[in-house]
């Protein structure tokens, strides 16, 4: 039987708040453990946690962009486990009224087609603290806790099993990394955290509409983790099908030394987390007037950015998508444009080398100093016949390297186009000189030589001279 | 007298939450939250005897909507002072006993 795979993810979201969802203490990454933490993230008694508003706002942000329903009033649960990194005992989250409902993202499939995944729910919740697990010690191994990251407002987006292949979940989890970084509601940084991802797999006969008996991956905190475990997952599903075992419904674990998806060790009782309504937080409301005042502060998103880009500019699908890739990058294009409207001359100069730049440094564009109008000058040298193109490309490393002006660099460094015939002339009549008998073959007829003694000259000016004016003037001394 | 029986809760189930509450009990105290359970369920059994078809559910006794903080960083306490009431501790960190993932 043919089977097809049903994956659904559920994602975390780190925000980008300055403090906690429900108390005042720092989210700056990379302190000192349990420095940025206080009575109420301790768990302490007797506090009284109050919800960060921008946290709600950013939220709002993420809902609207991807067409959910924001829904009218939203209230927080207490989901109870104890685990060491919870000192509460329980994690604030939501459960019966979430943020937010029934929206969905557009994702891109290779080749071009496109397919819309669901999302079912939107909600806000605190983050747990950070475990450390030491192997060795006297007693067997220790657990070290650092409690900065707990209380930390996550975003938790939960996805309707909508994705039929390890690749679109990939595709998935990369174009709503794309979104809340457009947003600028999360770094979406993998490494520190910011972006993890459960994910749920399940294979069904091709055609059905009854769902099979699906397994958990929790916390996988790379892209081609979500893709290997869930490789892995459909096949040994596959297997037991075909073998006639049924598939145990379970969580599994990525195991690096065994290059295997392996059962969870099972805890005691299976998931009963007694969830009840937190009697310390009051409901939330949120009415249409701040609903729109949200949505108006909402930048053209990507898709919006890719469609415009590709009707108003005339690009590619393939150059739209790496310009659109970041907001950054995006308006930095559209920066240039501003003040030089040439779209495709711009995007291949960009696409080509302001990214190999870039990428060759490994820089973010925190990092990359050169502001459009100095993009914008170093094309009005090459437009003025001031540097050739290829002079031009040496011009711009330099400007990545030291954030100084086209201009300056080109006269501080001599590096101005050789315009003047005389200058020419004299070097091409040192080349003929030195190339005795390569001119004795072009004489004899092989004609092809003319371009390597273009080559010389460009060599003997240091690549300086205009290769128009060599082309013609070095035409005029073989007497063609 | 009060029908004991009617009201107990099966001990298998408060074995069931004492586990969740990391809880050991006695033979004893089973037998013994058997029963308080149960009286504490009955009590609440009040509710069902109430019309309250036009009463909707509340987590709140206070009218009390969008109570929000903004997004100011506010001092954290000291390390030393966060770690002051655990009983062991290393480096800056809480330390436990090894916990399965
Ligand atoms: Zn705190």
């Amino acid at each position: 039987m043919d089977y097809e795979p049903v994956i659904g993810l559920e994602v975390h979201i780190q925000l980008l708040t300055s403090s906690k969802l429900f108390c005042g203490c720092s989210t700056q990454f990379g302190a000192p453990p349990n420095s940025q933490t206080c009575a109420i993230c301790l768990g302490l008694p007797g506090v009284l946690p109050v919800v960060n508003r921008r946290a709600v706002e950013y939220g709002m942000r993420l809902a609207l962009a991807t067409g959910c329903r924001i829904l009218p009033e939203c209230s927080f649960s207490r989901k109870n486990y104890f685990y060491p990194d919870l000192p509460k005992g329980y994690q604030i989250t939501q459960y019966e009224k979430p943020l937010a409902k029934d929206g969905g993202l557009e994702i891109c499939l290779d080749g071009g087609r496109k397919k819309r995944v669901r999302i079912e729910r939107i909600q806000l919740e605190e983050d747990a603290g950070k475990s450390l697990h030491l192997e060795e010690g006297p007693t067997g191994g220790e657990t070290f806790i650092d409690l900065n990251r707990c209380g930390i407002p996550l975003l938790e987006v939960v996805s309707y099993p909508d994705m039929r292949s390890p690749e679109e979940a990939r595709i998935y989890l990369e174009t709503l990394r794309q979104l809340v970084q457009w947003l600028e509601i999360s770094d979406g940084d993998l490494e520190k955290g910011s972006f993890r991802c459960d994910v749920n797999v399940s294979l069904r006969p091709r055609g059905a509409t009854k769902l099979g008996t699906r397994t958990e991956a929790k916390n996988l905190n790379s892209f081609k983790g979500v893709e290997r475990t869930l490789r892995f997952e459909i096949s040994r599903q596959h297997a037991l099908l075909r073998s006639g075992k049924g598939v145990r419904q379970e969580t599994l674990q990525w195991d690096a030394r065994a290059q295997a998806a392996l059962p969870a060790r099972k805890k005691e009782e299976a998931y009963d987390y007694r969830y009840f309504p937190e009697p310390d937080l009051v409901h939330l409301q949120i009415g249409k007037k701040w609903i729109e005042q949200i949505r108006e502060s909402l930048p053209e998103l990507p898709s919006q950015r890719r469609e415009r880009f590709m009707n108003q500019y005339g690009l590619r699908a393939d150059d739209v998508r790496i310009l659109v890739s970041t907001r950054q990058l995006a308006d930095y294009y559209e920066g240039c444009l501003r003040l030089y409207n040439r779209p495709k001359i711009v995007a291949n100069w960009i696409i080509r080398e302001l990214l190999r730049e870039l990428n060759q440094r490994r820089w973010g564009p925190e990092e990359f100093k050169v502001r459009p109008s100095d993009l914008v000058g170093l094309f009005r040298l090459i437009d003025q016949g001031v540097i050739s193109e290829r002079i031009a490309k040496e011009v711009f490393a330099q400007m990545v390297e030291t954030g100084e002006k086209p201009k300056r660099i080109v006269e501080e460094r001599g590096m101005v186009q050789v315009q003047d015939e005389r200058e020419i002339s004299s070097a091409i009549g040192e080349v003929l000189r030195e190339e005795k008998e390569n001119l004795a073959k072009y004489r004899a007829g092989k004609i092809g030589l003319f371009h390597y003694f273009v080559g010389q000259v460009m060599k003997k000016t240091r690549g300086k001279a205009n290769p128009q004016l060599v082309n013609r003037v070095l035409k005029e001394k073989l007497g063609d | 007298m009060v029908n004991l029986e009617k009201m107990r809760v099966p001990i298998e189930e408060v074995e069931h939450i004492a586990r969740l509450a990391k809880l050991q009990l006695t033979e004893q105290e089973k037998e013994r939250y058997s029963v308080q359970l149960g009286q504490i369920l009955e009590y609440m059994e009040q509710l069902s005897k109430l019309n309250l078809k036009d009463v909707p559910p509340t987590s709140h006794i206070l009218p009390l909507k969008n109570v929000f903080r903004e997004d100011v960083v506010k001092e954290s306490l000291p390390q030393e002072e966060a770690l002051r009431n655990a009983p062991q501790k290393e480096g800056g960190y809480f330390k436990v006993p090894k916990a399965l993932g």
